[in-house]
């Protein structure tokens, strides 16, 4: 080795001394895929720039190479945990660009599987934000819990977490037997849980000095910024998809929209709790309202042979003959927004009257929260980030399609 | 008549040589049996999520079905791990990050490759940004699924017990 | 000056500076050229419309044009039930438009992607690089139609 090339390492160059860089991931202890590289002044942050991407897999450009139904599986794959919500504002557009409205008890069912869902997903959220603080026991109970929702949306539509469930004009089953006991079951556990979530989490002085009073958002930043979800609410700001009314039942029943007004970590994590809260209030309104009826449209029950037809309504399970695949979508375009358990979700289709949409075109709620990364972290001391990081929600498989 | 060096000169054989007995040693039954007794109850994975899997990776870890019965215990560093479980979908910047992870393992080490994507691609076949991992790695098991239930990597993860145990595993795990 | 809703103030000040927009439902559609776009959008702005929720570059190779769309959203009550929508047309072989940075900061992430995949130069963006593309990606824009992956087989009802 040469002297000169020793010497550039043992001693110190100019500018050397004020900032450098770390690079977090993508292999790190929590959720991975994704790299933080941070550029840090001593122990305070400067600046953070999310390096994304690592599970891009190109959903768009996959979703314009099939069938308009067969895209729903794949966009589901975005968010796997919370896929009833990822795959509703798809199913809307495309039901906008056929001209279908589905059934009422098929909405009463989408709404349901949505509420499962968004518990579900914010169970995951927060298991993640303990194991970002090192509270293992978080972790554990959460995703312990978070088993019980997954068992009741298995039993509703078969499968754990890639439901499928909604379809263009309706839902692909009906209300299993002995559901509404099962739900109300759950409800009751969990409520109980809430509280001792409390106890042992929101209310631990360790978990709240890492989170209090970090990451703060202001509501007008939020505006500007165009965060969703969670993390909007928990400043101040009183927005969510639901309220347009697109979609599932949501005007028909009596809920509140939780808020928060501090902007920091851990109003966004308490906010969480309190969504829970109101999602399975909601589930108890579903379940008593729910009307009888069909769950498909009429105008797709009508593809069905007659054969199959009548048990199909008696199972409450639609087999859909192959025409259904091959659904010519209108030209034109439509625009549907729904909200996840991480935020809004944004779909514009547009169609040339083909089989296939011509371009599917998401905005999922992580990759908009994404700039929060940029925005959030300067001026915080480094072990500050993991508590910023964890309190985001951020899915990244979301973020990246 | 002794020579004063001989020792010396011995010396430097000897620790050769002794690496090699060893080496040999382990490699022969009773103790290679041993050997690979304790590993196959402390197959730790390392948190290296590639995908949408780590989902029910997760789950897999968690209270319901408690893989850490079974010695299974996600683990920060790849220095500390020896199990490296593909979750899904390898992109192409991700393959780049796995392939590090795996030379930073110490031997003797495993892949699983977890889900249909990381088998042929699965719903992803036809994206232009995915690698498929049985071209960069090794693999003990495919698990099957999409996602696979944690049943299912329980399985697997039972099965590499046992493949292990009758140090049935391949070469090229137990090489760097 | 105050009469009628903002949105249909807003609906008037586009008019005055020469766009026509378009009301369906839930969507408010204004064509715009790419001088034109930067003041629409600071329009946008000063009625509300304060943040971006899509960027969206469309390819339409028939017409040899590369559609962008804006959608503009807004989290205030009166105009949560619209978006805004901006449609710009740049040429397919030289695509190049103002980046709205100032206007909508969250635009920071949206025109990198649409760059990204798509290959649209958002002139003043700080930072175009790849985003979701490997870094050593060489290939086309993968959001062109001209980029073709494998399509599936055609699924036939055999009954
Ligand atoms: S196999 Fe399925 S669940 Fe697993 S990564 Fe692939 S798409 Fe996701």
């Amino acid at each position: 080795m040469s002297s000169s090339v020793m010497e550039a390492r043992l001693l110190e160059k100019e500018g050397d001394e004020e900032v450098y860089e770390v690079f977090i991931g993508p292999q790190h202890p929590a959720s991975g895929h994704m790299r933080l590289i941070v550029r840090l002044e001593g122990d305070v942050i400067v600046g953070v720039d999310p390096d994304i991407g690592w599970v891009h897999r190109t959903m768009e450009k996959l979703a314009e190479s099939k069938e308009a139904l067969k895209a729903i599986p794949l966009l589901e794959r975005m968010t796997i945990i919370d896929s009833q919500n990822v795959t509703i504002g798809y199913v809307r557009a495309l039901e906008k660009l056929l001209g279908v409205e589905p059934p009422p008890r098929a909405r009463y069912l989408r709404t349901l599987l949505s509420e499962i869902n968004r518990i579900a997903s914010h169970l995951y959220g927060m298991g993640l934000a303990g194991i970002f603080v090192n509270h293992s026991t978080m972790f554990m109970w959460c995703f312990g819990d978070r088993e019980v929702w997954i068992q009741l949306a298995e039993e509703l539509t078969g499968a754990r977490l890639t439901h499928s469930y909604s379809v263009p004009g309706g839902v692909r089953r009906d209300l299993p037997q002995g559901f509404k006991e099962k739900a109300l079951k759950a409800i009751r556990y969990m409520e109980k849980r809430l509280d001792e979530y409390h106890r042992i989490f929101f209310d631990n002085p360790q978990v709240r000095a890492r989170y209090e009073g970090v990451g703060v958002l202001k509501p007008h930043e939020a505006r500007r910024l165009g965060v969703v979800g969670p993390n909007l609410r928990a400043s101040g700001v009183r927005y969510d998809a639901r309220l347009l009314g697109d979609y599932g039942v949501y005007d028909e029943l009596e809920f509140e929209i939780p808020v928060r007004e501090e902007g920091d970590a851990m109003s966004r994590l308490l906010l969480r709790g309190d969504e829970i809260r109101q999602s399975m209030n909601i589930i108890r309104q579903v379940l008593d309202k729910i009307p009888e009826g069909p769950i498909l449209a009429e105008k797709y029950l009508r593809l069905i042979p007659p054969k199959l037809r009548e048990p199909a309504l008696k199972e409450g399970r639609i087999k859909f003959p192959g025409i259904f695949a091959n659904l010519k979508l209108p030209k034109g375009e439509a625009v549907a927004r729904a909200e996840m358990g991480h935020g809004e979700i944004f779909y514009h289709v547009t169609s040339d009257g083909s089989k296939k949409p011509y371009r599917v075109r998401v905005v999922t709620p992580s990759f908009r929260n994404v700039i929060l990364f940029r925005y959030l972290p300067p001026g915080h001391r480094f072990m500050d980030l993991p508590a910023i990081y964890g309190s985001l929600d951020y899915f990244p498989p979301e973020a990246d399609r | 008549m002794t020579c004063p060096f001989m020792g010396l000169a011995f010396l430097g054989r000897l620790e050769e040589s002794s690496r090699k007995a060893a080496q040999w040693l382990v490699e022969r039954t009773p103790v290679r049996s041993l050997r690979d007794w304790a590993i196959s109850f402390s197959l730790w994975p390392v948190h290296f999520t590639t995908s949408c899997c780590g989902a029910e990776f997760a789950a897999v870890s968690a209270p319901r079905f408690d893989m850490e019965r079974y010695g299974f215990l996600p683990f920060n560093s790849p220095r500390q791990t020896n199990l490296l479980l593909i979750e899904g979908t390898l992109t192409r910047k991700m393959a780049r990050a796995a392939e590090i992870v795996y030379q930073q393992m110490p031997s003797p080490k495993f892949v699983v490759a977890m889900g249909a994507c990381a088998i042929d691609g699965g719903i992803f076949h036809n994206s232009y940004n995915i690698v498929r991992p049985h071209e960069l790695f090794p693999i003990e098991y495919f698990i099957p699924g999409c996602p696979p239930r944690p049943e299912a990597v329980a399985q697997a993860i039972v099965r590499l017990h046992e493949k292990v145990k009758r140090s049935e595993y391949g070469v090229k795990a137990r090489e760097t | 000056m105050n009469t009628g809703s903002r949105l249909e103030r807003l609906e008037k000040g586009l008019r005055d500076i020469g766009l026509e927009p378009v009301k369906a439902p839930g969507v408010l559609r204004v064509d715009a050229q790419p001088e034109s776009l930067v003041p629409a959008a600071r329009l946008a702005v000063e009625h509300g419309y304060d943040h971006l929720a899509s960027v969206e570059g469309i390819d339409w190779p028939s017409e040899g044009v590369i559609e962008v769309i804006y959608h503009a959203e807004s989290y205030d009550e009166d105009l949560r039930g619209t978006l805004l929508e901006i449609r710009v047309k740049v040429p397919r072989d030289e695509p190049r438009l103002p980046s709205l940075i100032e206007v909508w900061p969250n635009a920071l992430f949206l025109e990198r992607e649409t760059w990204d995949l798509m290959g649209v130069v958002f002139e003043g963006h700080p930072e175009l690089r790849r985003l979701l593309m490997p870094p050593d990606w060489d290939g086309p824009p993968p959001l062109r139609k001209d980029f073709k992956v494998k399509t599936e087989g055609v699924f036939v009802n055999v009954e």
